[in-house]
């Protein structure tokens, strides 16, 4: 679905991402994370094109490229969701959702209107698609932002930190969403902290420091069996204290 | 003074109001694409609209207006008084506007553009559907603080002889030799007509202040 080969990423005379290789199966979910400024959002945002870098990104059969052309096909099939929401605040829930799909897909407004609303309620957002983002809270608008994304149908999901700047009793409302995105079969690339949810749903995990993928895995040896000296210390800072088990912050979905 | 004179300043006055609508409106048509060229990703259009500002920003309005004026004539244009003054002001519009707009594109956190780049936006419908409405906005203010300006600047149409209100007014004084009341009532002409637009304007600020978080 997405292969990665050689990527390489500056800013400047400053390197964030030093070849990088990485091949997600469709269907896959990855969950990315290291210290910050390890380069794990910078790579994300190289997949569909929010960055521009050297080396090869294919996603589906379309090769990244800079003409317009090729940016467009792989960004129809990506849709992302950032960390500050980034939601339109002079639009309603429902135009936020809707303003891709007519603009891009040609739909027409109830067409458009249909399939945000069937979405909004699959995020679990009730009758307040008349409202403004700014009337929601954190975590409402969490969920229309990837609501908005999925109205597009794409075939992967990015999230970028999606819940780092949530208050924490936000956070569960919007990894319950990601779950049962997760559970439909969505291939995602997660940037993220949460390893309750990264033990839950990943079906590898990838650690990153100074811009390389220093260690990857499935969460059971990732989490229980770190190879390297960097990810151990990495997980000691981030978990509660080792030796304790990580309970998923997330209840189970019908 | 009697009905006749005042009469006569209210024609001035209706030139003077003429001259800055036209002037706002056409320097808003072309100082929207200067704005959007100065924030475009391309160097050529950003260095050439920058200079254009420039130019504007760094020479006298009455100056500006004299070289259209005269400037368009020794082209051989003969163009009306009326249109060789509107050139003028909306040439100098454009540039102001241009350059508040472009504050005001920028003040948009980019965020909004990269949302909407990852929801596969053109560039079009980036600008109009996101970025622009959210710029309009935050410009508000200032675009109303520079139509006052435009308004009391058209004053300086006076010295090529485009007969608005301030010229109206000194052709009545040196009629009938009442200097101070005749400019006291063109002042409160331009008064009338700024005051309220400075409040709808500050207003606006507040509000704005208020809603941002």
């Amino acid at each position: 679905m997405i292969v990665l080969e050689h990527v390489q990423k500056h800013f400047g005379a400053f390197q964030a991402l030093f070849d990088i290789n990485l091949s997600v199966r469709a269907g896959e979910k990855i969950v990315l994370c290291g210290p910050s400024g390890s380069g794990k959002s910078t790579l994300i945002r190289c997949i569909n094109y929010l960055e521009q870098s050297e080396g090869r990104i294919i996603v589906g059969n379309v090769e990244l490229s800079a003409g317009s052309k090729a940016v467009n096909a792989v960004r129809s099939d990506i849709g992302m969701v950032f960390q500050q929401f980034n939601l339109f605040p002079h639009l309603t829930v429902l135009q936020n959702c809707t303003l891709a799909p007519r603009r891009t897909r040609r739909l027409s407004k109830a067409d458009a209107e249909a399939k945000a609303r069937e979405l909004l309620a699959r995020v679990k957002i009730f009758d307040q698609a008349d409202k403004y983002p700014a009337q929601l809270s954190g975590g409402q608008q969490q969920r229309v932002a990837i609501a908005r994304a999925l109205c597009l149908e794409p075939k992967v999901m990015l999230f970028d930190e999606p819940t780092s700047a949530l208050d924490p009793e936000m956070v569960k409302e919007v990894l319950d969403t990601m779950v049962s995105l997760a559970e439909d079969g969505m291939t995602m690339i997660c940037v993220t902290h949460e390893m309750g949810f990264a033990r839950r749903i990943a079906d590898r995990v990838i650690f990153m420091a100074q811009g390389r993928i220093v260690e990857e895995g499935p969460p059971a040896e990732f989490f229980g069996n770190p190879k390297h000296e960097r990810t151990r210390k990495f997980l000691g800072e981030i978990l509660p204290s080792s030796g304790t088990p990580i309970v998923p912050p997330t209840t189970p979905l019908k | 003074m009697g009905t006749g004179e005042y009469l006569f300043l209210f024609r001035g006055l209706q030139w003077t109001l003429a001259l800055s609508a036209v002037a706002f409106a056409c320097g808003a048509l072309s100082g929207l694409p200067i704005a959007l060229a100065r924030t475009s990703p391309w160097p050529v259009l950003q260095r050439l609209t920058a200079g254009y500002i420039a130019l504007f920003q760094g020479t006298p309005l009455l100056m500006q207006l004299f070289v259209t004026y005269y400037g368009l004539a020794l082209l051989g244009l003969s163009l009306d008084a009326w249109v060789a003054v509107a050139i003028g002001f909306t040439l100098h519009a454009s540039a102001y506007l241009g350059e508040i707009w472009r504050g005001a594109i920028e003040a948009v956190p980019s965020g909004q553009s990269e949302a909407a780049k990852a929801l596969n936006l053109g560039y079009a419908s980036r600008m109009v559907d996101v970025v622009l409405p959210q710029a309009l906005r935050i410009s508000l203010p200032a675009t109303i603080g520079f139509l006052v300006q435009l308004i009391k600047g058209t004053s300086l149409a006076a010295f090529v002889g485009f007969t608005e209100l301030a010229r109206s007014g000194s052709q009545l004084s040196n009629q009938i030799f009442k200097p101070l009341l005749v400019f006291g009532i063109v002042g409160a002409l331009y008064f009338a007509i700024c005051w309220p637009l400075s409040l709808y304007g500050a207003r606006l600020e507040r509000r704005l202040a208020g809603t941002a978080r």
